[in-house]
């Protein structure tokens, strides 16, 4: 839809009757319009606005989560403090940085694989073959299998005595000795971003698809017509082409990637080689009960996606098109 | 001449090895999870890439376990009061935002853009408090509100994209006549909603089978416990002896009816997705 839909109001037949009852239906729908909107609004407000904003004030208090109504206003003591010559304070914890620095490059990576993958395996499916719809059908198998599953799927072939991967790679001569994909700290990364790209490049591979399907047939032709080579056709028409989807694509699979939890938990639980952002928020809310400093981790973690979103929409805000802004 | 036809057949070739790739990448690590499940617990050490013997066992042993069996049921009540709650909520809301201009609609559009945006554990404490403070901690209840966070803003995003394509002529005869707004949506859009709903409803039921983090931390009780939590800690007991037959078992169960429902409707699937991402 490009164009908003505008309040239907009839066409008027008599000028002055008409416009009275046009606008008596156009203020009946505008408080019909709230009404409707109401039970959203209040369901948001209770599960996402003012669980937020207790968050933010949790982050400034000595909650903990066996009490949470007698708290202590503790001012910015949870994000950084300095006492007997020492910083403390999540902004002052180098496990914290580890986890932004983790978060950031588990997302920066995975994201920009999803998108390489993706983009093959949409021009695959756009291409005509038989058996097309039955391959679009195995591609989303991995989007459809819950994150959980497909991390004990991939910690199970991934294993390092019994694994299914050390054993071929073995007998094909790759690696010498098994590798402890999930413990060692040089490949756990590597671990969960092949878990992830394999679970969200349908994802990608979908909108991309759908993007190259809506192109337009002759500038192909006459591309075919000049002899272009195709892989020039695709770097100087298809990409500039489909580049609106591959941003919608990009933003919502990074806004994922920031806040990834379930496959690093199941995959490294609490390793700090994989640690993100979410896994120590939630560490210090929920298991070493500290709700203030939680709180003040979930907040920074807020800041840093509400800043990434910002700047992304700021710099892509030319080519990107929302449905509902218009 | 010759030259170029080696080419193309060259290209074929690397064409159909790509697919195959495609293919066996895709579908393999569920082949195997498979495999597992019907593989006895003291051949696991073989690997192999085909079953020499097949074996139940692992089946029994998980549907054996109560707390399995409640977990499953917990999954389907949870899910689908989702699912139920997200439809009504955003079926009204999509009416109010696909058909009605009225000042402050683009920043309701824009909240329900961010909330769907926001990372979960930033209400992780928040949330808690609420669920808390209405009883609803360690039962499907707090499981059920709490959802709503992720489903209802993807659900109305969607379903307002639907019902802007619908044409106007059908609500202004629906006026003209005398309609009130509640008659409008009811007779005249719900019927031609059904499958945006269905498409919708799927995905919202998708989303919440496979939750993790809320369910993780607002639970307490094996009785209480969604599928993926009961999932993720069956690895719970030694970290040297994982029960890998079962808890391949146990994921092949949960897998396949969403596997089953998204072959069956991936056009559908495929609708849905980019209508929540792409204007059409």
């Amino acid at each position: 839809m490009s164009t908003p839909v505008t309040e239907s109001a009839p066409i008027p037949a008599r000028p002055q009757p008409v416009s009275y009852r046009s606008t008596k239906v156009r203020r009946q729908r505008v408080r019909a319009a709230w009404l409707f909107l109401a039970p959203m609004l209040v369901t948001l407000t209770l599960v996402a606005g003012w669980p937020l904003l207790r968050t933010f004030y949790f982050s400034f208090t000595d909650a903990s989560l066996s009490d949470m109504s007698n708290t202590l206003f503790i001012g910015l003591e949870n994000y950084l403090v300095y006492e007997d010559g020492r910083w403390f304070g999540v902004l002052a914890d180098p496990i914290w940085w580890r986890a932004v620095w983790n978060t950031v490059y588990f997302s920066v990576v995975s994201v920009s694989l999803e998108v390489v993958f993706g983009v093959i395996v949409a021009l695959v499916l756009n291409a005509e073959f038989k058996g097309r719809t039955l391959v679009r059908a195995a591609v989303l198998i991995p989007w459809a299998i819950p994150t959980i599953v497909s991390a004990q799927m991939w910690a199970w072939m991934l294993n390092d005595q019994f694994g299914i991967i050390n054993h071929l790679l073995m007998a094909l001569g790759i690696i010498a000795s098994p590798i402890a994909w999930t413990a060692d700290a040089a490949y756990s990364m590597w671990a969960v971003i092949m878990v992830d790209v394999w679970k969200a490049t349908p994802f990608v591979a979908l909108l991309v698809l759908a993007a190259l399907q809506m192109l337009p047939k002759d500038c192909y032709e006459a591309a075919e017509v000049d002899g272009i080579h195709p892989v020039r056709v695709f770097f100087k028409v298809t990409l500039p082409l489909i580049t609106p989807a591959l941003m919608v694509a990009v933003i919502f699979r990074l806004l994922d990637a920031l806040r990834v939890f379930d496959v690093i938990y199941v995959l490294t639980s609490n390793s700090t080689s994989t640690m993100s952002m979410s896994i120590y928020a939630r560490q210090q809310l929920v298991e070493f009960q500290d709700v203030g400093y939680g709180s003040a981790a979930s907040t920074l973690l807020f800041l840093i996606i509400a800043l990434a979103t910002i700047a992304y929409l700021y710099l892509g805000r030319k080519q990107l098109q929302l449905g509902g802004e218009s | 001449m010759t030259s170029r036809q080696l080419f193309q057949l060259f290209g074929r070739i690397g064409f159909w090895l790509l697919v195959a790739l495609i293919v066996v990448i895709a579908v393999f690590p569920f082949y195997y999870a498979v495999k597992t499940s019907f593989t006895p617990s003291s051949e696991l050490f073989r690997v192999e890439l085909w079953p020499t013997r097949a074996t139940f066992a692992n089946y029994v042993q998980i549907f054996s376990q109560r707390s399995f069996l409640q977990a499953i049921f917990n999954s389907i009540v949870v899910a689908t009061s989702v699912v139920f709650i997200a439809l009504l909520l955003g079926i009204t809301a999509a009416y109010a935002l696909g058909r009605v201009r009225f000042r402050g609609r683009t920043t309701v559009l824009l909240i329900i853009l961010g909330v769907s945006m926001f990372p979960q554990v930033a209400v992780l404490s928040g949330l808690f408090e609420v669920i808390r403070s209405l009883n609803l901690y360690n039962n499907p209840g707090g499981l059920i509100l709490s959802y709503t966070i992720f489903t209802l803003p993807f659900t109305v995003w969607v379903l307002t994209t639907f019902m802007r394509q619908l044409p106007m002529e059908l609500e202004e005869a629906a006026i003209m006549d005398g309609a009130t707004p509640w008659v409008t949506i009811t007779k005249v859009f719900l019927p031609l909603m059904w499958p945006a709903m269905a498409t919708t409803g799927l995905l919202a039921f998708i989303a919440a089978w496979n939750e993790f983090l809320f369910a993780l931390t607002f639970t307490l009780t094996d009785s209480q416990r969604t599928v993926p939590v009961a999932i993720a800690l069956l690895s719970g007991g030694s970290a040297y002896e994982l029960p890998w037959g079962p808890i391949m078992a146990a994921s092949v169960v949960v897998t396949v009816p969403l596997v089953v429902l998204v072959i069956i409707f991936q056009r559908r699937i495929v609708s849905g997705l980019t209508a929540g991402a792409v204007k059409g």
